[in-house]
């Protein structure tokens, strides 16, 4: 059984800087896989690289059994890998619902996006609210909502959140990590990058600690909890 | 100086303006998407005039119809040959220099301008004609009186220039807001990446707005040919910078904002050049000789009081 994803000794440099440091790792269908680590770390690098944004200097990325090597983004996004980047970056002057559209660029079933539109608004009625209403004009916390459903438009088969609760209030990150957790439970498959680890572990099945462009430890998201190391660097307590 | 003459004076800067606005729609969409300044647009312009006449001026029989007739050949061709030009000029001079610094594509827009300028001096020939052209060629004239609507005149050029400009803008105000590939090029310029991420291939984003400011130059250059009567090698260099003049007064980036600029830019011209020499205290400054400076003087008043322009919006830095 060939996971969803697998990434093997993963490199990506700016330059002559190497930011990922050779990393692998796997993400299986269903599951929730997460990446925690500090600023800098190579997380969001990671993610853009996945997707296409920027290209390995080394390392293999397979998705759903083929290789993404050379596979421009736009192209990516059609193998069913969303990916709701790290500070929302919604189309500010369109329109709550255009935005909606766009994350279904490449579908063609007008009925299909329909449904999906209707269920976006369901599972946040907010946005329904501000359909019409210039993305660029939402609070942070909808705007986050908008790039998480804008993401999940195009039926991806892989969900990439970078930083979804970056920036909101606690009341905010509460409801969009809510809402992670009713994305896994009707089994969309999600690796996501957060800097609230307590968070993220808490759901995730499987855990990645990042430091520095290295895979530093690994584990179910339980076990991570309860790792001393862990507790001490990412999750504040003494 | 009667009210008509005003009248007179506002229609024909209208009539400028449209034109200018025209060319600005190409300066203001390449800018919208990608941030440089394509100072070969006036050339591509300019090429339109010359792909037309060239046309005109070989193709067997097309002298023999009507020039109204002819007038849709024309047409095709100025605009074949303007988005050939400018589709080849985003794929060899402006897609390599993607990510190099700002500077390097604006010398090389000038570098551009001037190579095409050239090309037509050196090699555009004419049937019976030397080979290259240097000074102003003529331009085919539509038959057939000037209409006058209510005191104003307006000649057949004048007029196709403002049916053309307005259908333009119709159509692509609809494209731009309506058509997959219009809201595509909405996202990819305001979040080229994240554009990426949606699916949209932004780099034939980049090519179909080249194309689109290509074809409306080309236009504007067949009406400007048919209005003067005369088309030359050298008239994208004051062409171009009227209509990025225009494009900057409307607001960078706005398709509408550049329209508007165009025809502000025009009237303004029209009544510098025609209402000043009346006005007791200004006459010196008036007359054509003075309308580009009146011209500019109206780009510097509006940017100081709004420096993003007309309908420009202000926008925070790009994250």
């Amino acid at each position: 059984m060939t996971a969803l994803l697998e990434v093997e000794d993963l490199r990506v440099a700016y330059g002559k800087v190497e930011a990922v440091k050779g990393i692998s790792f796997r993400v299986e269908e269903g599951q929730a896989v997460t990446l925690i680590g500090t600023n800098g770390a190579g997380k969001t690098t990671t993610l853009h690289t996945l997707s296409g944004l920027l290209a390995p200097s080394a390392g293999r990325i397979r998705f759903r059994g083929q290789d993404l090597a050379g596979v421009p983004a736009h192209q990516v996004v059609a193998l069913g890998l969303a990916h709701s980047p790290e500070g929302r970056h919604i189309f500010p002057r369109l329109s709550v619902e255009e935005n909606l559209l766009l994350g279904a660029f490449l579908r063609k079933d007008a009925d299909g996006i329909a449904d999906d539109t209707e269920r976006a608004y369901v599972l946040f009625p907010r946005l329904r609210e501000r359909r019409t209403q210039a993305a660029g004009t939402l609070s942070g916390g909808e705007q986050q909502m908008l790039a998480m459903a804008r993401a999940l438009m195009c039926r991806p088969r892989l969900l990439m959140l970078d930083e979804p609760s970056m920036g909101l209030s606690p009341l905010m990150m509460k409801k969009i990590m809510a809402t992670v957790r009713e994305l896994k439970a009707a089994g969309t498959t999600i690796l996501l990058v957060e800097q609230n680890a307590r968070a993220a572990l808490a759901l995730a099945d499987q855990a990645y600690v990042m430091e520095t462009g290295r895979l530093v430890l690994s584990g179910s998201g339980r076990t991570l909890l309860d790792d001393d190391s862990v507790r001490k660097a990412y999750l504040g307590e003494a | 100086m009667t009210a008509t003459d005003v009248l007179q004076l506002l229609a024909d800067g209208l009539v400028l303006g449209t034109m200018y606005g025209l060319i600005a729609v190409g300066y203001t969409m390449v800018y919208g998407i990608l941030q440089i300044i394509n100072f070969a647009h006036g050339e591509i312009y300019m090429l339109g005039g010359f792909g037309a006449l060239f046309v005109y001026a070989w193709v067997p029989g097309l002298r023999a119809v009507s020039l109204w007739l002819a007038l849709p050949v024309l047409l095709v061709a100025a605009v074949v040959v303007s988005v050939a030009a400018a589709v080849a000029a985003e794929r060899f001079a402006y897609r390599p220099l993607r990510g190099a610094p700002r500077l390097a594509p604006l010398i090389t827009a000038i570098g551009l301008s001037l190579f095409l300028q050239q090309v037509v001096f050196n090699f555009f020939t004419l049937p019976g004609g030397s080979v290259g052209v240097t000074a102003p060629v003529p331009f085919p004239q539509l038959p057939g009186e000037p209409l006058h609507l209510g005191g104003v005149t307006l000649s057949h050029a004048a007029l196709l220039t403002l049916v053309v400009a307005a259908l333009a803008m119709v159509v692509l105000t609809w494209f731009v807001a309506r058509t997959r590939t219009g809201r595509a090029m909405q996202a990819t310029a305001q979040d080229p990446k994240t554009a990426r991420l949606m699916g949209i291939d932004t780099d034939r984003v980049i090519v179909v707005a080249f194309a689109i400011g290509a074809l409306l130059a080309a236009v504007a250059c067949v009406t400007q040919g048919l209005r003067l009567g005369t088309i030359s090698y050298n008239m994208g260099f004051i062409a171009g910078l009227k209509g990025f003049t225009a494009a900057v007064l409307g607001g960078i980036g706005n398709i509408k904002g550049a329209m508007l600029g165009g025809v502000v830019l025009g009237v303004a011209e029209a009544l510098a050049s025609g209402l000043l020499p009346h006005l007791p205290a200004l006459h010196m400054f008036g007359g054509s000789v003075w309308k580009d400076v009146w011209a500019f003087v109206i780009l510097i008043v509006v940017l100081l009081i709004r420096p993003q322009g007309l309908l420009g919006e202000r926008i925070a830095d790009r994250a």
